[in-house]
């Protein structure tokens, strides 16, 4: 795509001036106004467009909120709850803040298994995806040491928690564990080390963030068929078509997260973190943030010692490998056929993917307990063997489906095929435009 | 199979998956392995719903040792702040605060609440200066560096019934009577599946004042015989922790002096309170609900204007 040499002409003096010395107009201009977009992309293409939303949004509210917040484990609780009662809008920064946080990752997850149907990882696209796994981990390490900052219950008892997953690591755990918590246990240094971490992380995020969108203006999008652009006809301008079809998206989105902020801005929070920390006194049920839920059930999954990894250590590593096995999907999978929509195996598997980590989400909100713990194992087998076993078995047994021979076939195809518009407009249009 | 054009890309792909289909599928009986692999996920789901039923049975069998808690889940009140447009009733909350300040206050703190914001309940400022008087505050100290006494002004906040949490605990048998800014915030009984979800299509988000209220208006049940209840503490089924807790039951009927005709009952006084405590731990709720509607309808209208322009720009593409 980028090979594409630019089509940037400045109209103005200033404008030529500027091209001369710094092209950066014509950096925004290539990027986002004649960039070249598959013209099949379907809505599950804007959620790129709304993380970065929602990023901008995190930033905004957050720097806003840490002004008035104090990062010290004796006013911080009081110090939201000044902001929630006296600070001009208080409520909705934080309420935003705070769910916009879960909208977030609802955004990135849709965004990531938008990826695993479509096949987006695959060659030229896996410095693509792993960069976006890298932002993922970012993201949940931000939003881990900001469910901190209330200072609550469950802040409290969450960090203690996961802090304590790091204990389990041989040898340099517990030096670890002491370095994140500053001490041994969760306190005002603690605190104090994630709000700065939490300030700095996001940050982070938006660099990794570039480098996220460089890679992909480089080898260009998917699309739905998961066949490379081939011809000028497969693709249209960003703007208007794609900046239009996102800002759509985009808004609808922000119905449902208004619809959150404004009407159920604690439903995705725990009551238990409008208490303030008790070191001494232990909630019933320590459950993280919904959108780590599934990794909490695969961590309490492994009851069982495996020659000698212990539990504890089995299922910090159980953990962190269901996610590390996100970072290597591109090569786990051996289809040279891209999209699920020619693979109905994949397909299949795909759904049953999803419903198992819903599944898990909603284990990880149960107690470990009777028959949760057993369901809990046989859902984290199934997470692993859809990566381990399924992506590499799939690739070489499946018959795919007949792929179409370019985009632009796919899209006449589909819109002769049934319903979708405007036919006799459709097909002598796409030479015209692009 | 094969496409009929020169298109290399996609023909090299179907020969090459076919290849190794065939190759695969004579050595290993792969499909069955897919098929079964398939199959376990189909009845992971199925198991979960039916195991959930079990857990819910083993409960019910030795009533009077439950492991569960509460016993009975909240019952679900009508409550005027509930819903997209729901406002608080401000006799209501003026009735809930004069049950806090007659009963609750004798325990509970309430910290987070300063004297000012009680304008919110329809007084006027002249009524709130009042109100803020008849609490003594403890300030200082003063140019002597000597601490002192003196009535509350609107900027205070509620004084809290004892010095230290180690003295509120020491005389309430052992536990500090939780502070109440929160309370209706802090407390809710979890819906379970599938209720939270048909919770976010109906707004239901009381699930604090719902509680306080069934808490409030159940220590009139007995407990079934051959349970244990601790000394010193009280048998309540609505008890989020336990079969009963340290608070006795702190409402009788006629204790609080309604001026306004209300009916001075255990049940219309809990309902008063919890209505004022949600006030209390979600002042600005009437604000967040007006800017919500509008916001709302903003993005309604937008959303449709983008639509229709997006409909138009791409009116031409088949896509």
């Amino acid at each position: 795509m980028s090979e594409g040499h630019s089509t940037y002409t400045p109209k103005t003096g200033i404008g030529r001036w500027f091209d001369a010395r710094m092209p950066l107009p014509r950096l925004v201009y290539d990027s986002f106004v004649a960039y070249p977009v598959p013209r099949n992309l379907n809505y599950a293409w804007t959620f790129g467009g709304i993380l970065a939303l929602m990023l901008a949004a995190q930033m905004l509210t957050g720097i806003v909120l840490a002004m008035h917040y104090a990062a010290d484990s004796t006013l911080a609780f009081d110090s939201v709850e000044k902001i929630m009662r006296d600070v001009n809008s208080g409520w909705l920064l934080r309420y935003m803040h705070s769910n916009g946080a879960s909208f977030f990752f609802v955004a990135v997850y849709i965004h990531i298994f938008r990826g695993l149907y479509y096949g987006s990882y695959k060659a030229p696209r896996e410095l693509l995806w792993i960069l976006g796994c890298i932002i993922y981990l970012l993201m949940m390490a931000t939003g881990f040491m900001g469910y901190v900052l209330p200072w609550g219950q469950m802040s409290f008892w969450g960090a203690t928690v996961i802090t304590g997953f790091f204990s389990a690591i041989p040898l340099v755990g517990d030096w670890i564990q002491q370095l994140l918590l500053g001490g041994y246990a969760v306190d005002n240094p603690t605190l104090n080390r994630f709000f700065s971490l939490h300030y700095l992380l996001p940050f982070m995020i938006a660099g990794v963030v570039v480098l996220h969108i460089w890679a992909l203006h480089v080898v260009g999008q998917s699309n739905p068929t998961g066949i490379e652009v081939k011809s000028k006809t497969d693709t249209v301008a960003f703007t208007p078509y794609a900046t239009i079809k996102d800002a759509f998206g985009m808004l609808v989105f922000l119905f449902i997260f208004a619809y959150f902020v404004f009407y159920l801005p604690n439903f995705l929070g725990h009551p238990d973190n409008y208490v303030v920390a008790d070191p001494l006194k232990t909630p019933a049920h320590i459950v993280p943030e919904w959108y780590f839920l599934p990794f909490y059930a695969i961590l309490r999954a492994i009851t069982f010692n495996i020659g000698p990894i212990n539990s504890k250590l089995g299922g910090v590593l159980a953990m962190f490998g269901s996610i590390a096995m996100l970072f290597l999907v591109p090569w786990l999978d051996t289809s040279k056929v891209r999209s699920a929509v020619y693979r109905p195996w994949y397909k299949l598997f795909f759904w049953l993917f999803v419903i198992d980590a819903v599944l898990l989400g909603w284990l990880g909100s149960q107690p470990a307990e009777g028959s949760y713990v057993f369901m809990a194992q046989m859902a984290t087998l199934f997470y692993f063997a859809f990566f381990l076993v399924v992506l590499p078995v799939l690739g070489l047994v499946e018959t795919p489906r007949r792929l179409p021979n370019s985009i632009t076939e796919a899209v006449l195809e589909k819109n002769k095929g049934g319903g979708g518009g405007h036919p006799a407009r459709a097909t002598a249009a796409p030479e015209t435009k692009g | 199979m094969l496409p009929k054009s020169g298109d290399r890309f996609s023909e090299k792909i179907m020969l090459e998956t076919t290849t190794a289909r065939q190759r695969i599928s004579r050595g290993f009986g792969m499909k069955t392995i897919l098929t079964s692999l398939a199959l376990l996920g189909l009845v992971l789901a199925g198991t979960a719903a039916a195991t959930t039923g079990a857990i819910a049975q083993e409960e019910a069998h030795n009533e009077a040792a439950p492991t569960h808690f509460p016993i009975h889940e909240p019952k679900e009140m009508d409550w005027s702040f509930a819903g997209p447009f729901g406002t608080y009733d401000k006799a209501q909350l003026q009735r809930g605060l004069k049950v806090y300040k007659e009963v609750c206050a004798a325990c509970h703190s309430m910290k987070l609440v300063a004297f000012r914001t009680l304008e919110d309940l329809g007084y006027s400022e002249a009524q709130v200066k009042a109100l803020a008087a008849e609490y003594t505050i403890n300030d200082g100290p003063n140019d002597a560096g000597d601490m002192f006494d003196r009535p509350g002004i609107p900027s205070d906040y509620f004084p809290a019934p004892f010095p230290n949490d180690q003295a509120a605990a020491a005389a309430n048998g052992g536990a500090a009577p939780p502070d109440m800014s929160l309370l209706a915030k802090a407390r809710g009984v979890e819906r379970g599946f599938p209720r939270f979800v048909f919770d976010i299509f109906t707004q239901y988000a009381q699930g604090g004042p719902d509680y306080i209220h069934s808490l409030l208006t159940g220590y009139d049940e007995q407990p079934p015989a051959g349970m244990e209840i601790p000394e010193g503490t009280h048998y309540n089924p609505y008890f989020i922790a336990g079969v009963s807790l340290k608070m006795p039951n702190p409402l009788s009927d006629d204790q609080v002096t309604y001026d306004d005709g209300s009916p001075q009952t255990v049940d219309q006084y809990s309902r008063d309170v919890s209505a004022f405590l949600m006030w209390a731990a979600e002042p600005h709720l009437e604000a967040r609900k007006k800017t919500g509607f509008r916001v709302l309808v903003f993005l309604l209208l937008f959303g449709a204007l983008v639509y229709l322009t997006k409909r138009k720009v791409w009116a031409g593409v088949a896509h």
